[in-house]
């Protein structure tokens, strides 16, 4: 017998519901602007008041993830890769709750739901254990014509803003947040519009997972209202657009435009021409999240006797 | 004791051959422009008329890219790597055989030292080609993803201050991934660009591989809006890789874009002073400060800033400025009249704003555009001296006390090209490399280029690396095909 449904004499308890809220700086608060929005299921039912985060809970989202930067940037790989790692554990011990949200957001049978919470639990495992590997594979020395050490490492670019996916609730929004985050950066997340829900629980996730607080922040809301803000703010150094797909009343295009005021590093939709299509997040992930959103740096120094 | 007389060590100007007026590079040949207009490339040394040189229309830009894609499809994009590589190999051997002519043409064009084009410019071109060569068969080692092809057409422009060098950081990894190429030189300096199509034409390189067309502002624009070019690589001031970015947004065109900078090179109390100073006049005043890595912020240890300032003066009091040609000459010309105007504009703002200004005093020529070594001390952040690119021979001197208020200072920029560091203490090094964001930094050294180092900035100094397996990435796409 679920706890929810649990009888009393008196009958049918009451169950106690979830205040759903933003996550930024490691808190859970509401949105400095008061408003929420209704958030239904897959046949219309009313699911939850969700926090309809505004320019200015995007400002504060930047300023918390720029504020923790320099930490998670100069953790040790190792460090976060076990971060990333606690985060897969911690989700795992609560897959019943991730199932029954993306059942309720996404209109899938619960068979569906179990597969993509476990493909979302095994991607933060896969990205966990990128962490300690990337200066290898992407940074070397170089054989320069002279009497020189000469060496290029990746580096994180910064402050990413993410669009997450509209319609892959919490599989989709692993699979673009985890390869922002393994490599140092943080991030300021604008999570599915219509489908918010597991995204808030995953910050539950997050915030008991050793994630230090203002590395990942997730903001609610109207995607075409907020983004923009995003994509011209002067203190994010990238955004990725993944999110513009179905996204109502956005074109991408404005976004990068806006972008391109402080060159952002903007990593476009999937698609062709001004067209955006979500990408299949079953698919085998491969480097092409994580490398946008380095940087090479390189260091010289002579040698000598 | 009296300072040595040199005599005057003039190279050969025989060496190059200047033709009176150049057309377009275009599907292999030269040819005349189709309602294009004419414009003079001058020596900015003598303000001497060298040629006349072709404003690419619209329909000329249409027509280079037309010949670029025919000569993608045809036969370039599905030449194998070897044979590519072999050509590219052919255009090393052919620069390395015409150093001298190209050596001369940059610095008469350019108004940058014979010993700078001679030791510097032309020889990294022709290691450029060489290096890539090697790569056009080894793609799929290169890390890059898997199915590495190119992108297609490569439209490409290159700025004034390393003409024939930009141009092979430009062409030699977009050749070596096959993808074919137009490109436009600045508008000041064409003539090592007009002189490379013949190199293109002794290779017997494809025709439409390669397309080189002159103009200024309105034909750049033309080949960044034209509708068949799949990426673009632009090195240029961050003013107009703002401009480039916001013309592709909501395209599909990929882009790198090598931009501006303001680099701190930065000299801690325990640094070899004598090759600090070095590294420091290296720094800003190699190729007259046209340089957007150079070192123009000198943050220097308060504890030693009056020891560093004297002996840096010191050593600026026997640079040589003058004759681009002169083997002897340390600084040349500055390339433009609009450049001198530029720096002239913003080293009277630094005096406005309080900064104490000093030059090293020389006599300069009478005709072209000459700008003395300058130093600015008494330099805070807020200046605009200290906040923008002058591209010229000024450094600006800050102090600090502590690494992390060198670090702090450093960063204080919309930049992030490069920095130096000058100590003996090795772990301050990695530490403060590891701080600094810049795309490169020299401890101990500075300005040191080579093909297999990746180069480029962070933050508004650009995205994108060029040289080294890095610089490859930029010029495929990878994973499965659509």
């Amino acid at each position: 017998m679920s706890p929810t449904a649990q009888s009393a004499g008196t009958g049918t308890r009451v169950d106690v519901r979830k205040t759903y809220k933003l996550y930024i700086g490691g808190k859970f608060p509401r949105s400095e602007s008061g408003r929420s929005y209704e958030v239904v299921d897959g046949r219309g039912r009313f699911l939850a008041n969700a926090a309809q985060g505004s320019r200015k809970d995007a400002r504060d989202a930047v300023v918390a993830a720029r504020g923790a930067f320099a930490g998670w940037a100069g953790a040790t790989a190792y460090n976060r890769g076990q971060v990333l790692y606690r985060v897969a554990e911690v989700m795992e011990g609560r897959r019943s709750q991730f199932v029954d949200e993306v059942r309720a957001s996404e209109g899938v049978a619960e068979r569906r739901a179990e597969t993509i919470v476990s493909q979302a639990i095994d991607r933060w495992v896969w990205y966990a254990g990128w962490t300690d590997k990337l200066a290898q594979i992407l940074g070397g020395l170089n054989p320069v014509a002279g009497p020189y050490f000469d060496i290029s490492a990746p580096e994180p670019t910064g402050v990413v803003a993410v669009l997450a996916p509209q319609r892959s609730s919490l599989l989709g929004l692993v699979s673009v947040l985890a390869p922002v985050i393994c490599s140092g950066n943080t991030a300021v997340v604008l999570t599915s519009e219509l489908r918010p829900l597991p995204a808030i629980t995953l910050s539950e996730a997050l915030a008991t997972s050793d994630v230090p607080g203002g590395v990942i922040n997730l903001i609610t809301g109207r995607t075409a209202e907020v983004a923009p803000w995003l994509a011209s703010h002067r203190d994010v150094n990238a955004i990725d657009l993944t999110g513009a797909a179905d996204a109502e009343g956005l074109k991408w295009g404005d976004l990068e435009l806006a972008a391109a005021e402080n060159l952002k590093r903007v990593v476009r939709p999937a698609g062709e021409g001004a067209d955006a299509v979500e990408p299949d997040w079953s698919r085998t992930p491969d480097l092409s999240r994580i490398t946008p959103f380095l940087e090479t740096k390189t260091v010289w120094h002579p040698k000598g006797r | 004791m009296a300072k040595f007389e040199y005599a005057p060590a003039p190279e050969s100007r025989a060496v190059v051959d200047i033709k009176p007026s150049y057309g377009l590079f275009i599907n292999g040949e030269f040819t005349e422009s189709q309602g294009g207009s004419a414009f003079k490339s001058i020596s900015p040394a003598t303000e001497e008329v060298l040629a006349e040189i072709t404003s690419a229309s619209d329909a000329d830009v249409d027509r280079a890219v037309a010949a670029a894609r025919r000569a993608y499809n045809g036969v370039w994009g599905r030449m194998s790597g070897a044979d590519r590589g072999k050509y590219l190999f052919r255009i090393a051997r052919i620069l390395q055989e015409r150093a001298r002519e190209f050596a001369v043409l940059e610095s008469l064009d350019n108004g940058k030292p014979i010993k700078e084009s001679r030791d510097v410019d032309v020889p990294l071109a022709a290691a450029h080609f060489f290096y890539h060569a090697g790569w056009a068969d080894k793609l799929d080692y290169a890390g890059l993803g898997t199915n590495p092809r190119p992108h297609g057409v490569v439209g490409q422009v290159i700025p004034w201050n390393f003409p024939i060098l930009m141009l092979a950081w430009k062409i030699a990894p977009a050749l070596a991934t096959g993808n074919t190429v137009v490109l436009k030189p600045a508008e000041t300096t064409p003539l090592t660009a007009l002189l490379f199509a013949e190199v293109v034409q002794q290779a017997d390189l494809p025709p439409g591989v390669v397309n080189i067309i002159t103009g200024a502002g309105a034909t750049g624009q033309a080949i960044v809006d034209h509708p068949d070019i799949d990426k673009l690589a632009f090195t240029g001031s961050t003013g107009v890789g703002k401009m480039i970015a916001r013309s592709i947004a909501g395209t599909r065109k990929k882009a790198t874009l090598e931009l501006g900078g303001k680099a701190a090179n930065i000299v801690f109390d325990d640094a070899p002073l004598d090759q600090a100073v070095e590294g420091i006049v290296n720094g800003i005043f190699f190729n007259q400060g046209h340089v957007c890595c150079a070192g123009s912020r000198l943050l220097v240890q308060e504890n030693i800033a009056a020891d560093v300032e004297k002996r840096l003066k010191r050593r600026l009091e026997t640079l040589r400025v003058g004759d681009p040609l002169d083997k002897n000459t340390d600084v040349g010309a500055i390339n433009s009249k609009a450049q001198l105007q530029r720096i002239v504009e913003l080293t009277a703002a630094g005096e406005a704003e309080g900064a104490e200004r000093w030059d090293n005093g020389c006599e300069l020529p009478s005709k072209g555009f000459w700008f003395r070594p300058t130093v600015f001390t008494g330099v805070s952040q807020g200046h605009r001296i200290a906040q923008e690119e002058i591209f010229g021979p000024v450094l600006s001197v800050l102090t600090f006390r502590t690494p992390h208020e060198a670090v702090a200072k450093a960063n204080n920029t919309p930049y992030g090209l490069s920095a130096g560091i000058w100590t003996e203490k090795g772990s301050r090094i990695l530490w403060m490399a590891d701080q600094l964001r810049a795309g490169v930094v020299w401890a101990n050294t500075f300005n040191k280029f080579d093909p297999t180092s990746p180069f480029g900035g962070y933050k508004e100094s650009g995205y994108g690396r060029e040289g080294g397996r890095h610089g490859l990435s930029a010029y495929v796409t990878t994973g499965d095909s659509k």
